[in-house]
């Protein structure tokens, strides 16, 4: 039980992520293998995450400009996108990110304009949560106990 | 889901040059991250140093051929299916064609099976749906150890 109340603010901020769908198990994967000597590998890698998957969102918002539709190539990025996103844990994006494919691989591009849309969204709501997480991460100062670790 | 072939398939293989130097110890094995997904290889990087080994990452099939072609060695290479230029796929039956012998494990997203099988038969000894975990790497070195 963390004595710190900004780290228990921290604790309950990362818990509502798990809670609430924006995170999976694969977040937690990351911050195991962050230790003193990679202190900000986590955020690291979702700041990675943003900076590289702006350029896949790009390709995808050229890619849905022209018509008709290439269902194999938005599929093909959006495949890119996907894999990315699980690789940080992006629980709710991954989710848009299979629907998209699903509306791809049944050349229903309505459905994969809806769903790029509320991918979109996704994905900027967990960008905000995760930067005010890292925020108060780093107000909060080195944890006392692992308590962003299994023990 | 774990896709393997066992050692067998290694005996048809020739050794690469300075195989014969690779000892059984984990913090000597040589280990090639082939992935085109910056994240991916920071993941797996990581990985990997936590179990005392540290990689080679490139972004692409044609630069792990070209690596390999050029005489370097690896002991692991984690190779992803889906890349620019040159894809798994198509490398790991280039390096097998080479006659390199390293263990090559597939990494991919989720697949479909015949892809996958497709990606099995090009020479890998093992997939693993992507991103690798502690678990996973730990079986894959455990396989290294058996290997030499």
């Amino acid at each position: 039980m963390e004595r710190n109340p900004m780290r228990r603010q921290l604790a309950i901020m990362r818990q509502s992520l798990f809670d609430q769908g924006y995170l999976d198990e694969q977040f937690i994967q990351l911050e195991e293998l962050q230790d003193d000597a990679n202190p900000n590998f986590v955020e690291e890698v979702v700041t990675l995450y943003y900076r590289d998957s702006a350029r896949i969102i790009l390709n995808l918002e050229q890619a849905l400009e022209r018509k008709p539709f290439d269902f194999n190539k938005l599929d093909g990025l959006m495949h890119q996108f996907k894999g990315s996103s699980s690789s940080i844990g992006a629980k709710k994006v991954k989710a848009e990110c299979t629907l998209f494919r699903e509306y791809c691989k049944s050349g229903n591009g309505e459905g994969c304009t809806r769903a790029f849309q509320q991918l979109k969204r996704e994905y900027a709501t967990l960008k905000r949560k995760l930067e005010a997480y890292f925020q108060l991460a780093r107000q909060a100062g080195p944890a006392e106990t692992a308590c962003c670790r299994k023990e | 889901m774990v896709l393997g072939k066992g050692a067998s398939s290694s005996l048809s293989r020739k050794m690469v040059d300075g195989a014969e130097d690779m000892v059984s110890n984990c913090n000597d094995f040589t280990v090639l991250v082939v992935d085109d997904d910056p994240v991916i290889r920071k993941l797996h990087d990581m990985h990997l140093k936590k179990f005392g080994l540290s990689a080679q990452v490139v972004e692409n099939g044609k630069t792990a051929v070209d690596l390999c072609h050029f005489g370097a060695t690896f002991n692991l290479i984690l190779m992803d299916k889906e890349m620019p230029i040159m894809d798994g796929v198509e490398a790991t039956k280039e390096l097998r064609a080479m006659g390199v012998n390293s263990l090559i494990v597939g990494v991919t997203s989720r697949d479909s099976q015949y892809e996958t099988q497709a990606f099995m038969e090009a020479g890998l000894d093992f997939c693993f749906e992507k991103p690798l975990t502690a678990d996973k790497i730990s079986f894959i070195l455990q396989e290294l150890n058996k290997k030499n």
